[in-house]
């Protein structure tokens, strides 16, 4: 909420451009075709996990730009962060609990 | 808190008094974490009984047509960027173009949903569906939470896209109707947060479901 901020917010750095768009667009295209990829060498119990870990590196592009956040205001990246550890962590204690039954 | 909302840009041009241009996308995102919480419920299933029914969601997994799941999963893609261009355009002024990007995402849903249709569809005509009788008498326990856990979570997922049909249609209207515009876009931004939180959720189910195989 400072005035570095503030004046962030009121000049263009607010309007993400059409080309910026286009570059995240194609970085998930691609990263849809290495998930497709990879799927067909058997990695055994890794596959999962490196499919799940290319997801996340989309996930990432989609919430940073398309989504805004990489230039939000603090309050709703702090929120975000706090949303995550709330789903996230009962994953933990679920994942915990399996592995020590 | 309150000054730095007031003094957005947005609400100097918006003709509401009470405009609050931060309020509105925080009490969006809160919505958002629900929607989280409710995949991330089902997510957290199928990776419990991914590690109990390795072998069985391998076998379920490979019955499932990886070229529409990737088709899908590009159409959606494909339909977020239309839905970012259509904000962008309408941030710069550009009314016709943002429509135009809005009616393509709004043609991109219906392409998935077609797609959605036929792919259910052929499952249905093998009998496979929830609590079908081959999948009772002739599929191992694994492979019958492999379809539950498939039916429920494209289920759930398509809902949300039809109900993201239904919104982007109230945007365009909107939009139309010079009800949002440069100086008043919290609507049709927080539709595209929504329109992208539907696309992230794929983003995870294609891997899951098509690609475990």
């Amino acid at each position: 909420m400072g005035s570095h901020e503030q004046s962030h917010d009121h000049d263009d750095h607010h309007i993400i451009g059409y080309g910026t768009h286009l570059v995240i667009y194609f970085g998930l295209l691609l990263l849809t075709g290495l998930t497709v990829a990879v799927a067909r060498v058997n990695l055994g119990e890794l596959n999962l996990w490196v499919a799940m870990l290319v997801a996340t590196f989309k996930a990432a592009l989609v919430i940073l730009y398309f989504m805004h956040m990489k230039y939000e205001h603090k309050l709703i990246q702090f929120l975000f962060v706090i949303a995550l550890l709330a789903l996230f962590l009962p994953y933990g204690a679920v994942f915990i609990d399996y592995l020590h039954r | 808190m309150s000054s730095h909302a007031a003094s957005h840009p947005q609400d100097a041009h918006s003709n509401n008094p009470h405009a609050d241009y931060i309020g509105d996308k925080v009490g969006f995102w809160f919505f958002l974490y629900t929607e989280l919480v409710l995949f991330g419920g089902l997510f957290l299933g199928y990776f419990f009984y991914h590690m109990k029914y390795k072998e069985a969601f391998h076998e379920a997994g490979s019955h499932l047509n990886v070229f529409m799941g990737a088709g899908n999963t590009v159409v959606l893609l494909t339909s977020s960027l239309t839905m970012v261009m259509s904000l962008t355009a309408l941030q710069r002024k550009q009314k016709g173009l943002s429509l135009f990007y809005l009616g393509l995402t709004i043609l991109f849903a219906l392409a998935f949903m077609v797609v959605k249709y036929f792919e259910w569809g052929a499952k249905f005509s093998y009998g496979l569906y929830p609590g079908s009788e081959i999948l009772q008498t002739q599929h191992s326990d694994g492979v019958v939470i492999f379809y539950g856990l498939y039916f429920v979570m494209t289920g759930t997922h398509g809902l949300h896209v039809v109900l993201g049909l239904i919104a982007l249609s109230w945007m365009f209207v909107l939009v139309w109707q010079d009800k949002i515009h440069a100086g008043d876009y919290a609507y049709l931004e927080n539709v595209g947060l929504y329109w992208h939180l539907v696309d992230l959720i794929w983003i995870y189910l294609f891997p899951l479901l098509y690609l475990v195989a």
